[in-house]
């Protein structure tokens, strides 16, 4: 192993990555697992709200409808690097006013929850939009038929609108993730020690940038490569019962 | 045939003069356009009442109305004697009440709603083990029998899209039966089929009218509905223009506008 290293010149390579000291390796596994922690957080934040939101869009009255399409259209008019810098100063100022007030006095905010905050807000805001046409896809007939059974409403919307809109929701949703998890990168201008402000941090004191930022981009890849296997799955099973529009067997 | 587990034809006739269904002074509006102009219709127990009528006179509106798909703009709607509240507004003011009562009507569409992303299993356990809360084995058992009944036994574990239309609406009413309903509608049953696979649904339905149940029956096959109803209803631009028997009907009308229907249709 070692001597194919050497013949290819990535002897150095292998060492700057080793996971163990004085190799970064560890460090950029750790970053991964932060910024992958934060993806699924604000991912799981961003479906809470783009459940809800969707529904209050679609069914709400006047003044939750336009709320919401403050919220959406705002949210998606800002470039997502600006909107973190509001979002995180903005976030940690007022939890220590009320802190403050309180007589609390001043608290440290972990990096995680802050992340997950300001990447659900935004996730919020593009959920909403891909849940809501998920839901109008679905034949209006299958919702009026539970209707006619006596479904109450939350039923209906746990054993028909969301299982029937799955299918459709899938596609927008595996991107929303995928960005998700890219989006980590923006929280290195706050400080938060995700991979990408890792991988900096690693390049600069050993100055190797390519071979750290070559092995960071490769772990990205990892993660969205394992995401589609993953999202394949759901989708598989999301369009049960619905023929492959390339025919074959079910 | 399989025996049907949930109703009993003796019963269903004893019980005759009781009401199943009375529509009350029912009008519905859609924005400027006034669909039901009052409407006054009673159903009792194992009656097959036949609803006829051109296109937009408002039958498939008046059935709609008795579960409140459609919110009537004024009327009274009883169900089995039970009247279901509503605003001035005409929705439903109840809605447990009127979600009880829902599950008492048992409703066949015209393009059968089955729920895509269940097997025919599935969608026919679907509301008695969730909405009416019966043991899943029980309501398996059941809904096989129902399936075997309509002639699909050996579909249960089929998704609905491999179907033909015919078969997707004989197991809609396989649905339909699973909660023992009190009244079936039927919403223009066989209007999305092709010709040749409507009369296995008319074969079902017929069987259903046999044994005594309840039905409410919206349809274009006038040869059907002279068959299997007691009663027929025929609609015109809102208003009941003439009902009867079938043979008063169809073969005496005294309408002029009933005569013209059914001269345009034969």
């Amino acid at each position: 192993m070692s001597d194919l290293l050497n013949m290819l010149g990535l002897a150095q390579s292998a060492e700057l990555l080793s996971l163990s000291p004085p190799g970064w390796g560890g460090n950029l596994l750790r970053g991964l697992l932060n910024s992958l922690q934060i993806a699924f957080g604000a991912f799981g934040m961003g479906l809470v709200i783009g459940l809800f939101g969707a529904y209050g869009k679609l069914y709400g009255g006047p003044i939750l409808r336009d709320l919401l399409a403050v919220y959406t259209t705002v949210i998606r008019a800002v470039p997502e690097l600006v909107l973190i810098l509001i979002l995180y100063y903005l976030g940690s100022d007022l939890i220590n006013k009320v802190s403050e007030a309180m007589g609390y006095g001043r608290v440290e905010i972990s990096g995680v929850v802050a992340g997950i905050w300001v990447l659900g807000v935004v996730q919020g805001a593009y959920s909403i939009e891909v849940l809501r046409g998920a839901i109008q896809a679905v034949p209006p007939g299958q919702i009026e038929a539970a209707r006619a059974f006596g479904m109450p409403p939350l039923m209906l919307m746990r054993r028909v609108t969301i299982p029937a809109m799955m299918s459709f929701a899938t596609p927008g949703l595996a991107n929303l993730w995928l960005i998700a998890t890219k989006d980590t990168a923006l929280l290195a201008i706050v400080g938060f020690s995700e991979l990408t402000l890792e991988t900096r941090q690693a390049a600069a004191s050993t100055r190797a940038y390519f071979t750290f930022f070559l092995a960071a981009g490769a772990l990205y890849l990892i993660v969205t490569l394992f995401s589609q296997v993953i999202f394949g799955r759901i989708e598989r099973w999301a369009r049960r019962g619905q023929p492959s529009l390339r025919g074959g067997p079910r | 045939m399989d025996s049907f587990s949930g109703g009993d034809p003796a019963s269903a006739s004893s019980g005759r003069d009781k009401e199943a269904v009375r529509i009350e002074e029912l009008h519905k509006s859609f924005g400027e356009l006034e669909v039901l102009k009052g409407v006054n219709l009673t159903a009792r127990k194992g009656d097959v009442v036949a609803i006829i009528g051109g296109s937009g006179s408002g039958k498939s509106t008046m059935l709609r109305c008795i579960n409140f798909l459609e919110a009537p703009t004024s009327g009274r709607i009883y169900v089995g004697g039970e009247h279901i509240a509503m605003r001035d507004d005409g929705t439903p003011s109840n809605r447990r009440q009127l979600e009880r009562i829902r599950t008492r009507l048992g409703m066949v569409f015209q393009s059968f709603n089955l729920w895509t992303h269940r097997t025919l299993l599935e969608n026919v356990i679907e509301v008695p083990v969730h909405v009416l809360k019966q043991p899943r084995a029980e309501a398996i058992e059941k809904a096989q029998s129902l399936l075997k009944r309509v002639g699909l036994g050996d579909k249960a574990d089929v998704y609905p899209a491999y179907l033909s239309g015919g078969q997707q609406q004989r197991a809609a009413i396989a649905r339909a039966l699973a909660v023992d309903p009190d009244v079936m509608l039927f919403d223009e049953p066989t209007s999305a089929l092709d010709p040749e696979l409507v009369g296995e649904v008319l074969t079902v339905i017929r069987d259903l009218a046999a044994e005594g149940r309840t039905m409410l029956l919206v349809t274009h096959e006038m040869k059907f509905a002279r068959e299997v109803a007691d009663h027929v209803v025929y609609l015109y631009q809102g208003r009941i223009e003439e009902q009867g028997a079938p043979e008063q009907i169809f073969d005496a009308p005294k309408s002029e506008r009933l005569q013209q229907f059914l001269m345009s249709i034969n």
